[in-house]
């Protein structure tokens, strides 16, 4: 039996803005599993980074205020942690990668600097043997000659070694989680490849899990075990990667696949679109938030938000289509 | 010139000085931001344009439309070139190649309405007699654009912020064809968006490419979007084209160990084709265009590379079909 290491129930996040709340997330559940990697996948403001950045408490209050949920680590809810007890989680227990790199390296500090100081406070190293992982991550992660360049400063490196560097940081202290939010979104496919080899390679290796946030349904087709899909704030569909990418059941989903081109697949003519745009996630009514984009729409879907239908362990959908099957 | 050919470029260079000293700037050097392409746009195709950051794709599109002023090579557009066309000469000359670009939140007047934005250009060229164009007609025109590019003509009033990145592009594209131009040099235009908006745009390109007769220079570094809206595709490394084919081709038989090596590493959405792929993972970063070469430029990261390729540099040469490739081993 597969462990269920990190278990989120009912997150809701919302923001306090002049415009309103902005219910960026609203009610997300999910369960993550000793060393798999879990997909999150939406399009730009679907609430993937504030699902994350909650489960770290790096929500900035105000505006932002995590209203209610659960996420229970080994049986500990890290919303009830305190100060002290966070920041030992972050780094240790659950590591993190962001999109831009230089936003989380100091750019006036030698990188050998960063990371001694990373692992010696979650660790119980002196600094020479702190160094010597460094080096060893470094070397895992495909910096050549890291003995000495780990002696130079974030701006000498270029965005994949950065990219890299952070992965080495991250996974230094052997977390059981790693959240890698679009972690290779600014880079070039050649070097994404890099990174996303590496990452894959360690995490096996370290047995850890991943939460990997990304737009690009590419990336995820290649490395994730289960797939989560957000629309507005919600989990509107969640499988296994088989499963989302043969037979996904959301219209929403549905509609990702079939417009992103492939280049397998030569498509000439039209693509198939999403027509409309994603709704505000201000003052949203009860109702399906897709609906006015949705080829399926019914009367229910304008009214009330669609239940959670499960089709078995880790198959859900929240769509009306699929009320009344068993 | 041949008659279906709309632009020519041969052996454009773009070499940007590095300056050193505070009041007595001296060169010490150049940052070789394309460094000798030459290319062909057949009328009514649309050639795609890939490779990496920093390859020089958007110094190419710049050149081409004399935004910068190419060190060397010549850009014939009908028959004229550009690089040595002056002030009215050219201006007349640029009617015909308009820009898209990436960003649209940058890439548009905060301060201008959406209708002012995309009348801009007619308006320049008429208060410099260039364009026979009344006042009401632009007006007309104007609305005309925004229906034809899916925008509401009601929304003529409104700010650029008051639009979503999907709309502002749109009005990116209204704004471009007002002067009903003959190229347009695309830089980027669906990069910075959703997936779902992202195909609306690449949607309405197309129609707007039937309708309207257009040719595209497309640039993105989407090798899935290029190959979807693309008739032909030019692979750039390090500031030179390294092969030019149709985009099927290119996937199924590419020549050229780095068209290969970006071909594998572009991912799919498709668990099944995933699992099974090979990847060529190539080693190290593009390097910095700061140095003469002498040899083949991708020839540091090359799995391939031979003695040969260390101390001269390959020509295109044409392969089957419209096929052509730089590279020794062909
Ligand atoms: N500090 C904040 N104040 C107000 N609203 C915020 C704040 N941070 C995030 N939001 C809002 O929360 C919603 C979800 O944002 P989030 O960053 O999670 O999106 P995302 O899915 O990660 O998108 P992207 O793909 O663009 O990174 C958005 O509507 C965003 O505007
Ligand atoms: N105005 C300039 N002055 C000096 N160097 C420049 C200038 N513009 C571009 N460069 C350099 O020329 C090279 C090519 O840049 P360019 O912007 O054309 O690349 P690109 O292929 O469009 O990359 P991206 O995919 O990141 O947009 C880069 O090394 C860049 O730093
Ligand atoms: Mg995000
Ligand atoms: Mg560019």
């Amino acid at each position: 039996m597969s462990e269920v290491i990190l278990k989120v129930n009912d997150l809701k996040t919302y923001f306090n803005t002049d415009d309103g709340i902005v219910k960026a997330v609203d009610g997300v559940s999910f369960e993550l599993e000793k060393g798999e990697m879990l997909g999150i996948v939406g399009e730009s403001g679907s609430g993937k980074s504030v699902t994350n950045l909650s489960l770290m408490k790096l929500i900035p209050s105000p505006p932002g205020k995590i209203m209610s949920g659960t996420a229970m680590l080994d049986g500990v809810d890290i919303f009830k942690m305190n100060d002290n007890e966070i920041r030992k989680l972050r780094g240790n227990r659950i590591g993190m990668i962001f999109q831009d790199p230089m936003t989380s390296l100091n750019p006036f500090l030698r990188i050998s600097t960063q990371m001694i100081e990373t692992i010696m406070l979650h660790q119980d190293k002196d600094k020479s043997a702190a160094r010597a992982r460094a080096v060893e991550m470094l070397e895992m992660v495909g910096i050549p000659n890291p003995s000495k360049r780990i002696n130079d400063y974030p701006h000498q490196f270029s965005g994949g070694m950065r990219q890299r560097v952070m992965i080495a940081m991250a996974l230094s202290c052997d977390p059981e989680i790693l959240i890698a939010d679009e972690p290779t979104s600014a880079l070039d496919v050649t070097i994404q490849a890099q990174i996303i080899e590496v990452m894959q390679e360690l995490c096996r290796k370290l047995n850890t899990a991943v939460i990997m946030i990304t737009h690009d349904l590419g990336v995820v087709a290649g490395i994730c075990d289960k797939v989560c899909v957000m629309y507005a704030g919600r989990i509107v569909e969640k499988g296994s990667n088989d499963e989302i990418f043969k037979d996904p059941k959301h219209p929403y989903t549905q509609g990702l696949i079939k417009s992103v081109p492939r280049l397998d697949r030569p498509s000439k003519g039209r693509l198939y679109s999403i027509e409309g745009q994603p709704p505000n996630v201000i003052d949203l009514p009860e109702c399906c938030p897709f609906h006015p984009r949705c080829e399926k729409a019914m009367d229910k879907c304008r009214n009330t938000y669609p239940p959670l239908k499960v089709f078995g362990k880790g198959r859900e959908v929240s769509c009306w289509l699929y009320e009344g099957e068993k | 010139m041949a008659d279906n050919i709309l632009l020519q470029v041969r052996n454009l260079k773009m070499h940007f000085p590095i300056e050193e000293g505070i009041l007595l700037r001296k060169k010490v050097g150049a940052i070789r931001a394309i460094d000798g392409i030459d290319l062909d746009i057949e009328k009514g195709e649309t050639l795609g344009l890939v490779g990496e950051s920093g390859c020089g794709k958007s110094t190419t599109a710049r050149c081409i439309a004399q935004l910068h002023k190419p060190t060397g090579g010549e850009v014939l557009f009908q028959g004229k070139d550009l690089c040595k066309a002056t002030g009215s000469e050219l201006l007349s000359a640029r009617m015909g190649i308009q820009m898209i670009f990436q960003d649209p939140y940058a890439s548009l007047n905060p301060r201008m309405t959406a209708g002012n934005i995309i009348a801009e250009p007619m308006v320049i060229y008429r208060e410099r007699k260039m364009l026979d164009i009344s006042k009401k007609e632009i007006t007309s025109r104007v609305e005309d654009l925004m229906e034809k590019v899916g925008l509401s003509k009601h929304f003529k009033n409104r700010y650029p912020h008051e639009f979503s990145g999907g709309q502002r592009q749109r009005i990116g594209v209204a704004r471009a064809l007002s002067l009903n131009p003959k190229l347009i040099l695309a830089d980027e235009p669906v990069s910075a968006l959703d997936v779902s908006i992202q195909s609306q745009i690449l949607n309405l390109l197309d129609d707007l490419q039937k309708e309207f007769d257009l040719t595209f220079l497309f640039i993105a570094h989407d090798l899935a979007v290029i190959q979807h809206i693309s008739t032909r595709v030019a692979v750039m490394y390090l500031g030179r084209i390294v092969e030019i084919s149709t985009a099927e081709e290119l996937y199924k038989k590419p020549l050229h160990p780095y068209t290969e090596a970006l071909m594998s590493a572009v991912p799919i959405p498709d668990p099944d084709i995933e699992r099974n792929r090979k990847r060529i993972i190539l080693t190290g970063d593009v390097p910095s265009p700061d140095k003469e070469r002498f040899g083949c430029y991708f020839y540091d990261r090359c799995p391939k590379r031979m003695e040969k390729c260390k101390s001269s540099i390959p020509q295109l040469k044409v392969m089957e079909g419209k096929h052509q490739v730089a590279c020794f081993l062909h």
